[in-house]
């Protein structure tokens, strides 16, 4: 029954929230509250995976391949606690930030219901109804996106689901295909019965497909449009928990499927997302260098990292999945940070424009510290949690002898330096340009404890990732040995 | 020793408090941090020097990448150490009294003392990543330290290229590293010191050294990475003293000399940093001839010594290492203490401009003391340490068999080059007759010129007694540099040797290169070839061209239009698709289709023409319009499969997705055909190859039969055991409950979206 809390415990918050629609002032007490439990139980999970190794639930009591399988393995339990964790960073955030008119439409249990889609993502062992999951995000992550009706903000959410329609369909089409080749959709049974086919070659056709479906959702090059035209709309907090968990979702499918199913032709597969790892760290970054405004910025340094995590997952081996996964971490809980950092700024100054923001470091050296911890986890400074993650694939990458992508990996860590120093130079050490606008002032003591504690408690996490990182490698380093071992994970769900 | 690696990072936080109830005092009570570390390190002097001792602590850190946090202290890390926190101590002493009006003096003792703490780190670490993570945060408290006076755009410039240099050099010291520690299986620097054999004969050790060069090269400024260094004199004089003559500057080439016994003794290794040293001492020194700022002429002479250091690694001599290690003391301490006397008049005159400098000594005495006794280190005058460094490097260079006759050219060039800065730096500003400056010169406190006093009687005295101290560092300690202990008495006077006449020869012609100064200049101001060789002006052409090369690229691929992106993904699938589809060669398209049936055919006909009727549509609304007919075609073929109740969701969802696109798109401006009839054929061209490749991947499979155990299943047990007739209903309500309380889901969050657009809209204007 634990395993099916995460999904659980959220649908019944959001829809209690719903019952009470016009108390939005009970909805933010009642997300923080679940926001807890969510932490409480995710760690019960990982705790609980950790001890007896893959759990599974059958739904309904349908045995699999029947009904619907959720399982949870080590990733999958990673990825349940991480979601808990930003769940909470931002259920604070929001309580300190968001707008009565937002609050009154539905945004909390909307919140609600996004993060119950992105755990039944996490958790289920049913490829269809890992489709349903990620339409349950879809559509509740462009309703937060669209809130609020700003015209900009249409413009985004538009391109948004547009782009996102098109990786469902394809994502769907992939399943039918599937469907009609192995006459199962779950995923342990199609692992198994795949490589049994009398032309398993069309397996690589379709998982083509699914490389283009996930690769949307994961913001790939060439696929990452819908990303910097819809994340810097938003509020703050939407985006940062965008920024954190969706993309995720998107690598943790492609990482999931390119392990367990479409494993028949690793050297042709694997090969492409290697290019499209080292052309999306490269394309990132650039895009990121050409910006001028804080969120953009941000917004394009994620598809050069999404480039790292998928790096790990194209050179395949357990050291290079663990980096990967180390990836998927550290970057959660950074980028998240790091764009709640920059909704604090605009709540200071009303704007992400860098060329009018400045002189924040004199004023602020507390806001200056908690944006550079993150900034330079970011760019993979020692002893920080992104230097272990780029350490562990770049080591791979040498290991495998793949030069050009560790070459690609190396440069870009300097360019997102330099464009974290842009940040960094244009809002917090330069004079403030415009000396006759004062700052907004926050005193709202508890406006100001709420938006801050979510921000240094994930400083917290970075600097404990960074200064002891073994725990977290191991246990990432356990996760990708079980990706890379298919059958344990077949066997859990399957029996014998 | 563990602690004493760390203890920084932990004093640091205490650094707030002190300057919040003592903030006069801050720099007194945070001086004693590194007092205290030099009387630790001193107490192992008797251990590591005097019996000649190394000792090895390890702490796991993390065990399964292979690091550990282990320290190992030998004469060549406690020589760094002790440079470390003598100098600090001075410098924090000075800092003190030198920033007092600044603001945020506390910020400035924060840095110091990370940075301090990690170069410490990196002179001790003997894992070689341990080692790394410090080099990274000396860059890291560099650029902090360089920009400190941020609101000046010169300080943040400076203080980005500095970053990016060091920084570009530590991912190729990375990956240098990586590779070493894959060849050897060892990441500890002791123990890859006895592997030099396996390590040479690899067929990667040429990039791993290349790699863990470049990355020495430009934390120590070498050719063509030296321009950062000049630059870094944006920041406030004692950082220059500290961080950028006597300690960070010089991990670089600590590195080199560590990593000679493991990597070294080959033609590539030691050519290499011959090479680029000699050509950093010479280019450098002669670079220094049109400056006329005093931190600025101080960096050039810094260059040219380091540049010195460098070579004397690469020529790998018993003699040669020996000078190393004098040469590098005494820099140390002269250099540090000439950047704090410049930095003394600066503060006293209000002028760092050498042509305004003259006649100071009669109003700053202790300070024309001071920096005349440093000079005569600097130049090479006995007694002082400055001169045994000098004829030590010299006889070093003469005895190199292979181009000794070149390098000894090429050392003497530079160093009268050397004496001129040094003229100019320690002489000029205190001799003549005085000048008018911006600020009325005074003499300074006691806590600013203490320091720099003790520095400069450290040269003396290290000089007059150079055979007990550093004589005993030499003969007796593992240095690490080369494997076998050196055994070389150090002697302050060696008789009337060639050296010394060298090195008198080159006084001479450096005060006479200062005296001429202003006849050369005329001279030199026509000769431009000097100017051409500047890497700076490439690094700029690179970092702009970078930049253009991003924008250029957003430019095109995130252009802004959503036809463009739906295209270059169908494009993507189509191509990676096809491909893959292609090669897989003759495939089997034999199975058996059914012929459809009329009801079927009429509804293709019907979505046929909806889509038709999409593309050509004037407004939005009909295009919306249309897409819904799809939907509901879709819905028929569920009925005419006998799934009546995923034809009602189909139509619910059909409908609130019209309604909700209806919502959005009222917002948006007007639809106007843009597109051209070439543009359209393309457009047509794309959509219909996408909708072929996945027709042509639909009939493939079908035409395998299917046969799913699933079914059979279902149909088995739909009744049997769910107790429902309808296998479809008992599906979605109970075999795959899940799917559909997912998808009621969707839809009741769609719902709640229509409503919230409909009823929210902030900002819009109303219309």
């Amino acid at each position: 029954m634990l395993i099916a809390l995460p999904i659980i415990s959220p649908f019944f918050f959001g829809i209690l929230m719903m019952l009470f629609w016009k108390n939005f002032k009970a909805h933010s007490y009642l997300n923080l509250f679940s926001s807890v439990v969510s932490v409480i139980i995710s760690v019960l999970l990982i705790d609980r995976v950790i001890e007896q190794g893959i759990i599974t639930l059958q739904i309904g009591g349908w045995k699999a391949p029947f009904g619907i399988v959720i399982v949870a393995d080590l990733f999958s339990s990673i990825m349940v606690v991480i979601t808990a964790v930003i769940g909470f960073a931002t259920a604070l955030y929001s309580m300190a930030t968001m707008d009565h008119d937002r609050e009154k439409f539905g945004y909390y249990p909307l919140l609600q219901i996004l993060l119950m889609g992105i755990n039944g993502a996490f958790l289920t062992g049913d490829i269809f109804n890992l489709y349903v999951w990620f339409e349950v995000m879809l559509i509740s992550s462009f309703v937060l996106l669209a809130l609020g009706g700003k015209r900009e903000q249409l413009e985004g959410a538009i391109k948004y689901v547009t782009l996102n329609l098109l990786s469902s369909a394809l994502f769907l089409a992939g399943v039918g295909i599937l469907y009609g080749l192995a006459g199962t959709l779950n995923m342990a049974d199609l692992a198994v019965k795949l490589p049994n086919l009398e032309d398993p070659e069309m397996t690589t056709v379709v998982s083509i497909l699914f490389l283009i479906a996930f690769g949307i959702k994961s913001a790939v090059f060439p696929l990452f449009f819908w990303l910097p035209a819809s994340y810097h709309t938003p509020p703050a907090a939407v985006s940062a928990v965008f920024a954190g968990l969706l993309t995720k979702v998107g690598v943790y499918a492609l990482i999931r499927v390119f392990t367990l199913i479409f494993v028949n032709d690793i050297s042709f597969t694997h090969t492409i997302i290697l290019v499209i790892a080292a052309l999306t760290i490269l394309t990132g970054v650039l895009g990121a260098a050409a910006q001028m405004n804080f969120r953009r910025i941000l917004s394009f340094h994620i598809i050069s990292q999404i480039g790292y995590m998928i790096m790990g997952l194209g050179l395949f081996s357990s050291l290079a999945i663990a980096g990967g996964i180390l990836y998927i971490i550290h970057h959660i809980i950074v980028k998240t940070n790091l764009f709640l950092v920059s909704g604090f700024v605009n709540e200071l100054r009303s704007t992400y424009d860098l060329k009018k923001l400045g002189g924040l470091y004199k004023l602020y050296p507390l806001v200056g510290l908690l944006f550079l911890i993150p900034a330079l986890s970011l760019s993979g400074i020692p002893p920080l949690s992104g230097f272990w993650a780029k350490y562990s694939v770049i080591k791979a990458g040498i290991e495998l002898d793949e030069f050009y992508i560790v070459a690609v990996a190396l440069f870009v860590g300097l360019l997102t330096l330099f464009s974290m120093t842009k940040i960094w130079h244009e809002v917090f050490w330069k004079k403030n340009p415009e000396e006759e606008k004062t700052f907004n002032t926050i005193n709202n003591t508890k406006q100001k404890v709420l938006s801050f504690l979510p921000i240094i408690l994930l400083a917290l996490i970075t600097i404990i990732i960074g200064l002891n990182v073994e725990p977290f490698f191991n246990i990432a380093q356990k996760a990708a040995d079980q990706l890379l071992n298919p059958e344990i994970y077949i066997k859990a769900v399957l029996g014998n | 020793m563990l602690f004493a690696a760390l203890s920084g990072f932990i004093f640091v936080l205490l650094i707030p408090i002190i300057n919040k109830y003592a903030k006069n005092s801050v720099g007194w009570i945070a001086s004693i941090f590194p007092l205290a570390l030099t009387v630790y390190f001193i107490s192992f002097y008797t251990n590591v020097i005097d019996k000649g001792n190394s000792i090895l602590e390890s702490t796991s850190w993390v065990p399964s990448l292979g690091i550990n946090l282990s320290f190992y202290l030998d004469g060549l890390s406690l020589t760094f150490s002790l440079i470390i926190t003598v100098v600090g101590f001075v410098v924090f002493l000075y800092a003190g009294s030198y920033m007092k009006n600044y603001d945020s003096l506390g910020k400035f003792y924060i840095y110091i003392i990370l940075f301090m703490s990690s170069m410490i780190g990196l002179v001790l670490s003997d894992n070689i990543i341990t080692m790394f993570v410090f080099w990274e945060l000396t860059s890291i408290t560099s650029y902090l330290l360089i920009g400190f006076n941020h609101e000046k755009e010169t300080a943040r410039n400076s203080a980005l290229q500095a970053l990016l240099i060091t920084g570009g050099g530590g991912l190729a010291l990375l990956a240098g590293l990586i590779i070493l520690s894959g060849i050897s299986g060892s990441m500890s620097i002791s123990s890859l010191a006895s592997m030099n054999d396996i390590l040479t004969e690899h067929r990667l050790y040429a990039p791993a050294a290349l790699l863990i060069l470049i990355g020495a090269f430009t934390k120590s400024a070498q050719f063509p990475f030296h321009f950062w260094l000049p630059n870094a004199m944006e920041a406030p004089t004692p950082v220059s003293a500290y961080l950028h003559s006597a300690t960070m500057v010089k991990a670089g080439i600590y590195l080199i000399a560590r990593m000679n016994p493991s990597l070294g003794g080959t033609e590539l290794w030691n050519y290499t940093i011959m090479f680029v040293g000699a050509v950093t001492m010479l280019f450098t020194a002669v670079l220094s001839f049109k400056q006329t700022d005093l931190k600025k002429l101080l960096a050039y002479s810094t260059l040219s010594v380091l540049g010195t250091l460098t070579m004397l690694i690469g020529i790998g001599s018993d003699l040669a290492i020996k000078a190393f290690m004098i040469y590098l003391i005494a820099h140390a301490l002269y250099k540090a203490t000439l950047f704090l006397t410049a930095g003394m008049i600066d503060h006293s005159t209000g002028t760092r401009n050498i042509e305004e400098l003259q006649g100071l000594r009669k109003v700053m005495p202790i300070t024309a003391a001071i920096a005349i006794l440093a000079s005569l280190s600097k130049m090479g005058i006995i007694p002082l340490i400055g001169f045994v460094g000098k004829e030590t490097v010299y006889a070093a260079t003469i005895e190199y068999t292979n181009f000794g006759f070149l390098f000894i050219t090429l050392a003497i060039a530079a160093n009268i080059f050397v004496v001129y800065i040094t003229m100019t730096v320690g002489f000029k500003p205190f001799f003549g007759k005085f000048r008018k400056t911006p600020k009325t010169p005074h003499e300074l406190p006691f806590r600013m010129w203490f320091g720099p006093m003790l520095l400069a009687f450290g040269g003396l005295t290290l000089g007059i007694f150079s055979s007990f101290i550093i004589g005993k560092l030499i003969n007796n300690t593992e240095l690490g540099i080369i494997t076998a202990k050196l055994n070389i008495p150090v002697k302050l006077w060696h008789g009337f040797t060639l050296e010394l006449m060298l090195s008198f020869i080159t006084v001479l012609l450096g005060i006479l290169l200062f005296w001429k100064r202003n006849q050369l200049l005329k001279y030199v101001d026509n000769i431009s070839f000097i100017d051409e060789i500047t890497p700076s002006y490439h690094y700029q052409k690179l970092f702009n061209g970078t930049l253009k090369l991003a924008k250029l690229q957003s430019r095109i691929l995130q252009n802004g239009f959503l036809r463009y992106y739906i295209m270059v993904i169908i494009i993507s699938t189509i191509i990676l698709g096809g491909t893959t589809l292609f090669s897989l060669g003759e495939m089997d398209y034999t199975g058996i289709i059914e012929m459809p049936g009329f009801e079927e055919i009429i509804i293709a006909i019907v979505m046929m023409t909806a889509t038709y009727m999409t593309v050509r549509a004037k407004t939005r609304l009909a295009a919306i319009v249309a897409v819904g007919v799809i939907g509901y075609s879709i819905a028929l073929i569920y009925i005419m499969y006998g799934a009546p109740d995923l034809a009602m969701t189909q139509f619910a969802i059909e409908t609130l997705t019209v309604i909700l696109f209806v919502l959005v798109i009222y917002r948006l401006p007007g639809y106007l055909p843009f597109s051209s009839t070439a543009r359209r054929i393309r457009d047509f061209i794309i959509a219909g190859a996408g909708g072929l490749l996945m027709s042509l991947i639909s009939i493939i499979i079908l035409s395998n039969p299917l046969s799913s155990e699933l079914k059979n299943y279902f149909a088995k047990n739909s009744y049997a055991i769910a107790k429902g007739k309808n296998i479809v209903n008992v599906i979605l309500v109970d075999f795959r409950a899940l799917d559909t309380m997912g998808e009621i889901t969707v839809l009741a969050v769609a719902a709640i979206g229509v409503f919230a657009l409909l009823k929210l809209r902030k900002g819009a204007d109303e219309k």
